[in-house]
Formats: C-alpha cells, structure tokens, sequence
C-alpha cells in the first residue's frame, strides 16, 4: 500500500477510540496552565490509617473516556497509547521538575507497574505481588497487601505490571497465576481465583484488563512450554466468564497448523495487558513466541503465536487475527500489539487496520537492522524469511535484532497533538541460538536451546545501544531519534503538552524530551534504573508525574549479556522506589 | 530422613557422579519406605564431584570422596539452577545468571541471588550417596 493509503488507514482505525477527555474535578485546561505546585507540606487529603475514607467508583463510563486528571488503567486508555491530555507541565517549566514525594517499596527486582490514580488515590504494584495505596499527592500509605506467594515457585520474571479498577475494587494477577479482589479503600480481600496451576509453569505478571463487568488477563509461560489463553473472570465475583485458547485444539480453526501433540504445549502466552475498542466490542491481545523456541520442532505456522487476536469481550470468540511472523523461531514475542501501530518485538513498525470481523494488514517496515525478513506480502503482511537467519536445530544461527527483539515489552506511547508515535528501542544487537531437541517436562524452563547457546554480540563500531524514535504516524516517517550508550527499557508517557517521559537505561535517570524535536529537557537521577511504566494525573489542580525505579529482570539479563561481551561489570543497584514529581514554584 | 538419591529409577552411587562431568539432579529416597520425596521442588539436589583438594574445609567435610550436593533451586527468585560452568566449576541459573561456587560453600560468585546455594551434606555408605543431616540454610528463595 501506498503512505497515502496508510496514512487514511490510520485515521480511519484511531478514531473510534478519540475519545475527548471529559475535564472533572476543578481541573480545567486553563487552570492547568497556570497553577503550579507549592513546594511546602500538602495538607492531607481525607483518610485514616487504615485506609481511604472516601473512594470514587470506576464506572464503564469512566474507563472509556476518563477524567484528564486520572489514570485509571495500565495505558491509561483502552486504546494503549499512554497518553495523558494534561498540559500545566509543559516544554517550558519541565526545567523545575522536582520530587514531591517518595516511596520505598520494601522490595528488589523490576518495578514495571504504573502508578495508577484515582481521584487522588494511587495504586501501584510491585515485584512479590505487593499493592500499596498511597494518598497521591501527600504520599501517605492507605493500605498495603502482600501475597504470600508458594515457597516452590519458580519465578522467571519476577515483576508486575499493574493493578485493574472496576467499581470499588482492585484487581491483580499473580505470579502464581491467580486473579485476586481488594477493596480499594481497606486492601481487604474480597475473592482469590485459581486461574491455572504454577506448578505447570504458568504464571502471570500482566494488569488486568478491566472493561464491562469482566477482569480479563492472560498467561505467562512460553518458557516454560504452556498452551496460552486469555481468561475473563466476573469482576464481582470471579466466577469464570469465559476462557479463549490462543493455540487451537485439534478440529478448531488453526489447528493445521500445528503438527502432532505440538499444540499441547506450543506457547503464545499472553503476557501484556490488551487494549479495548468499545465500538467494535473487541478486545486486541499480543501473543508470544511458540514453545519450545525451535520452530522446525513444532512444524507449521503455529497459530495464534507471535500474532494479534481479537476476541468478543462478552464472550471470548476469537472474531479476528493477524500473524506478524509465523513459526517464530527467534523468540520474538509480539505482546505489545494492541495499540495496532505495533513497533513489534521483529523489530518492523507494523501499521494495521481494525474491523469488526478482521484486521487487515496496511503497512510494515523495520525501525532496527532487521536481518530475517526478505519480503512481506504486499496483501496480507506476510513475511518472507532468508532460511540462514531462522534458528534450527544443532545449528548455530545468527540473526538481528537480538532475542530481545527490536523493542521488548516496555510499551510505545502514541501522542495524538504531534501525531508522532515513541519507542523505546535497542540497536546494534544481534543474537543467535543454536538449537537443541529435549522432552518436554512439567513446569521446566523448555527453551530448545542450551543458555549458553544464546548469543549476543553488538556491532562493531557502534557507539549506542538504547534509543527513542518518534515516527510521525501521518506520513510514516522517523522524525527523531535520541541515543544512549546503555540499552533502554523505559516504558514511555507523552503528554498534552508534547512531553515524552521515560527511564530506561542503566545510568538511572529520568528523562524528559520535547516530544515534537527530541531536545532533552530535563533529567533527575534516580535510586535504581528505571523500567517502570510512567504516568501523569492531576490533584486539587497541580498536574504530577509518576514513575517507580527498580532496575531488574530483562534490563538487568541484558546488563548481564552485555557485560559478558565486555568483560565488565556493572553494579546497577535494585531495590522499588516510587518517585513523585511536579514544578517547583 | 533423606538416605540416597534417585534419579531416573535408581538410587545414586558414587560411579554415577564422574570427575569432570556436569552435575546430576536428583530427588532424595526414604530408605524405609523407598518413597522418592519429589513432591516439591525443593528437594531438588545438585550432585558434583569436584577436586578434594579444591573445597574449602567446611565445604570438604559436607563431602564424600568430592562429591559435594547443592540445593538446585536458585536463592533469587526459585528457578532450577541448570547450568554448569565446567571451565569455572559454578553453578549458574538460566534465568537471572546468578552463580555460586560450590567449592566454597555454595557461595555467590555473581548476580543478584542473595545468598548462597545450601549445601547438603552427604557421605557414602553401603556404596550409596546418603545425606548426613539437613540443608546447610533454607532451600529456595525467601517469599515477601
């Protein structure tokens, strides 16, 4: 398709969800412009020691199109684009950016989760499945849960990327794949459903997606040779709503693609959290790699891995797909698909259009060296692969981008006032894998390859890892791009104002970037480095921005490959810490 | 009481764990009952022979002819610690890289595990590998 074509195409698939932002609260746009923060004590809003006493409930409504000063979900809204329409922090007065107010979480390992506000009340989960709720402008502890997680789990990723709202409780999925309820204004626990047994090797690290009376998440595992689904429990009182398989049985559609008992245990574990569109009722869902990693292990195209599902939100019906690369071989999880302008983990910009009954394919191209694709389908997207770049059994073979892919699972944002999308990117890594053939055993890590057959090296000459690029949506073009020396997993924020906030790299800072040139703004150093999802909300009128810093898990695995190569060492320090930051009068 | 080890069917003898070779897992037997105790991961056990004269002496005198058994679950976050470094004698876990020195106790020697791998003391007798008491520590990683 033509850039033209796209450029429709893509206004024609955003629209649906554009939602204005309704203004509540006493926080105009105008009032946002001009107020700024009071650098003495806040006064603390109302509540007791054992939690809030007053608690706004999170409607349908409300998660459709929420108020400016909140953010309710993981992305903020059901379209994934991490965007909050708030403006009082802005190209000008980001200079002043400083903390209001801090918190140690009490934990180590990676702090992913966003915090998450509502009216003044923010929750934010941690690695160990802990929730603490915190008065959001004062940074007084509400409440905290803590679960007691089983003494023999084995936790691969050891993390959590956020909590759900629905009414007045908060929900969480756990590293030893339950879904649990907390009363938002106690913590108390309100119901514990079993979603499927760890000891199998499922585990869940995502944030619910919450939307018309079901909480529905996915599974982990993919490592661990799962078969992956997407579960929708009642919101109210857990019971199972439905259950959708993203690797078919034998006779469903898909199945043939699929050889043997493959299925069985073939991955496409579902391990971020789907985006929404309430107009077409459809639920979108990235899927990840197949299991074990060697794709001439399990023959065929292996649906629904490495693909973008979308299933009925009332009752589970997968109603639309689209596979971004079949047979995966590399690893390449494509779990950040639903903002459907999908910087896939293959390391292409994927632009495609949604429909009720299909997602149709619009336009690809690489945003890193990307060494496998030798073409794409100009119709359906499907790509074409030079056989020396696809991994295999007892046989080592190189590739690009690394196993960790173009981007990871740190999410892009989407700023509709520049029209420029953001990813946080690597270069200059390429990996290998040389496969090997084993059985499969229960709740065993199954990679078809040996870890010391995974390999990295970085290109030569290089001069930086970690990036952010902004590519302008309308005309399909970068239009900038910033480096760093350390790799990036900094989840990214934009703002109203044409701000772009992220960490990411092993130097622990925070950052800020003029959204529409890439000119850094501002920085502040924070205790850890930082992988957390930001956000940004607003309370009695001064706008914030929030973000934990807690270095871990894939950021530090890929310290730990890069360091290897060196022959370094570097010392990023761990330990959660939620930082709270606003303009300094 | 642990009293030998089995894995794949038989109980571990002293010949089953080579110089030179990478590490076996097993599972403790009961001795009476002949009940194999792999209900929780936790009774996982790393067994290696390694130079005498390279342990430490704690280390040596939890070891039979330099056969020295490890917890195999990591003190990170709980996976099964697989892989074997054979040119630098470690163990090393697949999922966060820590690495532990198992001639020293099981100390660690690299990422972020917090502390050390417990060893197992074992000694030989009637021609089988048998545990001589409890996990030097606690298996596994500490919940929350």
């Amino acid at each position: 398709m033509t850039t033209a074509r796209a450029v429709v195409a893509i206004g024609s698939l955003l629209v649906a969800t554009t939602v204005a932002p309704t203004l509540l609260g006493g926080c105009t746009t105008q009032g946002m412009g001009t107020s700024t923060v009071s650098m003495a004590q806040p006064a603390p809003r109302a509540r007791t020691t054992t939690g809030a006493t007053s608690y706004t409930p999170v409607t349908d409504q409300r998660l459709v199109s929420p108020e400016a000063e909140n953010w309710l979900m993981y992305r903020r809204t059901y379209d994934g684009w991490g965007y909050s329409p708030l403006e009082q922090i802005n190209t000008g007065n980001v200079k002043d950016l400083v903390p209001v107010w801090t918190f140690s979480t009490g934990v180590a390992e990676g702090h992913q989760a966003p915090p998450i506000v509502n009216n003044g009340i923010m929750f934010v989960s941690t690695p160990q499945n802990q929730v603490l709720a915190l008065d959001a402008k004062s940074g007084e502890l509400l409440w905290r849960y803590k679960r007691e997680l089983p003494e023999d789990l084995f936790q691969l990723h050891p993390t959590n990327r956020g909590v759900g709202l629905y009414e007045d409780k908060v929900y969480l999925a756990t590293l030893d794949a339950h879904v649990v309820a907390l009363d938002a204004k106690t913590g108390k626990l309100l119901w514990d459903r079993t979603v499927e047994d760890y000891k199998k090797g499922y585990y869940m690290t995502l944030a619910p997606l919450v939307a018309k009376g079901k909480v529905m998440v996915g599974v982990s595992g993919g490592e661990l040779g799962i078969r992956g689904f997407v579960q929708a429990l009642d919101a109210r009182t857990g019971q199972p709503a439905w259950k959708t398989f993203t690797v078919p049985a034998p006779g469903e559609p898909g199945s043939e693609t699929w050889k043997g008992d493959s299925w069985k245990t073939g991955g496409a574990s579902v391990w971020i959290t789907g985006s929404f569109d309430p107009q077409l009722n459809l639920t979108y869902w990235g899927t990840g790699n197949g299991a074990q990693w060697m794709g001439d292990q399990r023959p065929g195209d292996n649906l629904y891995s490495t693909s973008v599902i979308a299933l009925d939100a009332d009752t589970g019906k997968m109603r639309a797909f689209h596979q971004y690369h079949w047979n995966d071989s590399w690893d390449w999880d494509e779990v950040s698909a639903p903002i459907l302008m999908d910087p896939g983990r293959n390391g292409y910009l994927w632009v495609l259009e949604r429909k009720a009954d299909a997602i149709g394919f619009v336009d690809a191209k690489p945003y890193v060296k990307q060494t496998v694709f030798t073409k794409l389908d100009p119709r359906t997207g499907r790509p074409e692969y030079d056989e020396t770049k696809k991994p295999v059994t007892n046989k080592k073979i190189p590739f690009c981008p690394s196993l960790w892919g173009g981007k990871d699972w740190p999410p892009a944002a989407y700023n509709p006032k520049t029209g420029y999308l953001y990813i946080p990117s690597n270069e200059n890594l390429c990996g290998s894998l040389l496969g090997t053939a084993k059985p499969y055993e229960e709740g065993k890590l199954w990679l078809g390859t040996e870890i010391k057959d995974i390999g990295m090296v970085v290109a030569d000459g290089s001069k930086h890892i970690g990036e952010i690029q902004a590519w302008d949506m309308n005309t399909g073009q970068k239009v900038w791009m910033r480096t760093f020396e350390s790799h990036n997993w900094g989840p990214i924020l934009t703002t109203g104002s044409g701000l772009v906030f992220a960490g990411g790299t092993n130097d622990r800072y925070f950052r800020a970037f003029d959204g529409k040139t890439g000119e850094p703004l501002w920085q502040w150093r924070t205790n850890s480095g930082i992988t957390g999802v930001p956000s940004s909300f607003a309370v009695d009128g001064v706008q914030y921005v929030a973000v934990q810093s807690g270095w871990g898990v894939d950021a530090q695995r890929m310290q730990g490959a890069l360091d290897d190569i060196r022959g370094a060492k570097t010392d990023v320090p761990q330990g959660g810490v939620i930082w709270v930051f606003a303009v300094k009068r | 009481m642990f009293a030998g080890f089995e894995r794949i069917g038989h109980v571990i003898t002293p010949g089953d764990v080579p110089a030179g070779k990478p590490p076996l897992l097993a599972y403790p037997i009961d001795p009476s009952s002949r009940v194999v105790r792999d209900g929780s991961r936790l009774n996982q056990v790393l067994l290696v022979r390694l130079a005498v004269e390279e342990l430490d002496e704690d280390t040596r005198a939890r070891s039979a002819d330099g056969v020295v058994a490890y917890s195999g679950v990591c003190t990170h976050t709980g996976c099964d610690v697989t892989v074997w470094q054979a040119e630098t004698r470690r163990f090393r876990c697949p999922c966060h890289e820590s690495e532990f020195d198992p001639r020293d106790r099981g100390r660690v020697v690299g990422g972020p595990a917090p502390r050390r791998l417990p060893q197992l003391p074992v000694k030989v007798v009637d021609g089988v590998i048998v545990a001589d008491g409890a996990f030097i520590g606690r298996p596994g990683f500490q919940p929350g």
